[in-house]
């Protein structure tokens, strides 16, 4: 309430003005660092979907007339090992890298949020098995498990992220289970049942949109961490196989070449750097923004 | 009703009777922790299945009988035929919906009405409840109201689908005084409109001198007195009615300390044998470590007491 008083009369409709979105927009758009982290990932985003269109060579295409050649008017980021254009790779790569972290992200909550609100809801039983197999998941190491469930199912972007997508599962498990252990208790959650709202609907109405914040906030974060998983898996050969490029496999190559090239490794190693720190402070800044106590 | 939580040995809600006929409103009141709000919601069907048993009971409502025992009151009754309001409007509300979606969706689940349909119920609703310019409030969120709108706005939820009990847990004690005022005033309005029975859960006797018709005082689980509401408050009988008359203040008794009752209601595991008053009561003797029996000691008016009526037993001195 206190934005109405300090700000002057407000232009728009009071009521559009009031409404929670439009709140939380006007706190994150004053958030200087979250306004940063969400114009890093705006602007990787954009190059990953308009790499087919951008004037960029073949990323794949070699050329052993120029291999390993330090950046230049012709090559802005230099050319790899065989000769293919590291700018074109990064481009494409940013692709895969991006779609690692949303895709796996997205595996996570679409799994992890229904069993966590389940787990909370109902508690007794079904709390216990969902949270007892949790525990067992996170018992082991983020990475160590994508690592294993990756090599498990075979080298492939798909299967690397859906291994990544299983190994963050947990985490939204027992986000949403907490998230929905406090809300169920809200006396509108008694209300609902008082009206006579059934189950699915009082799960899906009152409980989900209220344990949302938090989640979306765990869910940026997540891309963070997931986009250095599938780069730390293609640096292992579990991901992105060649010739497609990603940050991870470039990485990957480039390590051999430290001395000789060390912008093969610099770019796609900045890159990873700017859209996880992207992704972080646009994390932060929805937490704050979406902070009830603050408003 | 009979109820008790899970590793409890005594009952929660003893032997609890509750009669509210259409178009009257009976009063619950007793100290906190005596089993009010524990009896509304087990009426409602919303206790947690897996802490509490409810061992006998049975609730009629018009012609049909439900037995509380075997299945709670099936989901289609809630919200329909009985209602139930909070104490806390603050939070009673979903804050990520507008009301109006809010009241219609209470509609939806019970009418079948279509969409538009519902908005204009709810639309009707807001006007009946006293809310100013209906259609607009239709689209705000809980957080734009105040607290008096919001328990306007609950009431018009409950209401919604004419339900012919309402249950009122504490409507009014999150509330300043002058909206308390306009919060019974439009329960009472309300409820000769449509006939409804109402069961309001109070401590405030205030609250009660102003709005009951029937009054039903309980003290550990247990009714102690019932009756309709001028006798009770001109002849308390049970010796914890009489504590809960003089511990009310007066405008005509200024700057003269309160009466309290002693102590405080014992933990259920504690529950004495017997009147379950007995620890706090002036009067007890021996005899009380027997159950007293709820009895008639004038038209309507019941006592569970054992010496009541207490004139006959005991020389009062006022």
């Amino acid at each position: 309430m206190t934005q109405t008083a300090t700000q002057a009369p407000a232009p728009n409709d009071p009521l559009l003005e009031a409404r929670p979105e439009n709140r939380v927009w006007k706190k994150f758009r004053s958030h200087k660092s979250a306004m940063v982290g969400g114009a890093l990932v705006v602007f990787f985003i954009a190059i990953a979907l308009a790499a087919p269109i951008l004037p960029i060579p073949d990323p794949a295409a070699t050329d052993w007339g120029a291999v390993r050649k330090a950046p230049s008017g012709e090559n802005w980021m230099g050319t790899d090992e065989i000769g293919r254009d590291v700018m074109a790779r990064l481009i494409w790569g940013a692709q895969a890298s991006l779609a690692a972290g949303v895709v796996s992200v997205g595996i996570a909550v679409l799994f992890g949020v229904p069993l966590g609100i389940v787990a909370g809801y109902f508690g007794g039983w079904t709390d216990a098995v969902i949270s007892r197999c949790t525990e067992a998941l996170l018992a082991v190491p983020f990475l160590i498990l994508a690592i294993a469930l990756a090599a498990f199912m075979g080298p492939s972007l798909t299967n690397a992220m859906i291994a990544i997508g299983i190994s963050a599962t947990p985490i939204f498990i027992r986000l949403t289970r907490g998230q929905v252990l406090s809300i169920k208790e809200e006396d509108y959650v008694e209300s609902a049942r008082a009206i006579g709202l059934p189950t699915p609907k009082i799960l899906s109405r009152y409980i989900f949109p209220n344990v949302l914040p938090p989640i979306l906030v765990q869910a940026t974060l997540t891309i963070a961490t997931a986009i250095i998983a599938e780069a730390s898996l293609s640096f292992l050969g579990l991901g992105q196989q060649p010739p497609a490029p990603s940050w991870g496999s470039m990485l990957n190559t480039a390590k051999n070449f430290l001395n000789q090239a060390p912008w093969m490794a610099m770019w796609p190693g900045l890159s990873i750097f700017f859209v996880v720190l992207g992704f972080n402070l646009l994390g932060d800044g929805l937490r704050d923004a979406l902070d009830p106590r603050e408003h | 009703m009979a109820l008790r939580f899970r590793g409890q040995s005594n009952d929660v809600v003893d032997h609890v009777s509750l009669e509210a006929k259409s178009g009257e409103v009976l009063c619950i009141v007793g100290e906190s922790g005596c089993g009010k709000s524990v009896t509304a919601m087990a009426l409602m069907g919303l206790l947690p299945q897996e802490s509490s048993i409810i061992s006998s009971g049975n609730l009629r409502v018009g012609e049909d009988i439900f037995d509380l025992t075997r299945d709670t009151l099936p989901r289609v009754m809630r919200g329909s035929r009985i209602a139930m309001i909070f104490q806390e409007p603050m939070t009673s509300l979903n804050p990520a919906f507008r009301i109006g979606d809010q009241i219609c969706e209470a509609i939806i689940q019970h009418s079948g009405a279509t969409r538009p349909e519902a908005r204009a119920r709810a639309e009707d609703m807001l006007q009946r409840v006293g809310i100013a310019n209906p259609s607009q409030r239709l689209f705000e969120y809980p957080h734009q109201l105040s607290g008096g709108m919001r328990q306007r706005v609950m009431i018009a939820m409950a209401l919604a689908n004419d339900p012919q009990v309402l249950i009122a847990d504490e409507p009014t004690t999150a509330l300043d005084v002058t909206i308390q005022a306009q919060i019974l005033d439009l329960i009472r309005d309300l409820r000769d409109a449509t006939r409804m029975s109402t069961i309001m859960i109070t401590h405030d006797l205030g609250v009660v001198a102003e709005i009951a018709d029937r009054i039903t005082v309980m003290y550990g689980g247990q009714v102690v007195e019932q009756g309709p509401v001028r006798e009770v408050f001109d002849n308390p009988q049970h010796p914890y009615t009489i504590g809960l008359m003089s511990a009310m203040p007066g405008l005509d008794r200024p700057g003269e300390r309160l009466a309290i009752v002693p102590g405080t209601v014992p933990t259920i595991a504690n529950m004495p044998k017997g009147c379950r008053f007995r620890t706090r009561c002036a009067f007890a003797a021996a005899t009380c470590a027997q159950r007293p029996t709820l009895s008639e000691i004038a038209p309507q008016h019941h006592v569970a007491c054992h010496f009541a009526p207490l004139e006959e037993h005991i020389e009062v001195t006022r």
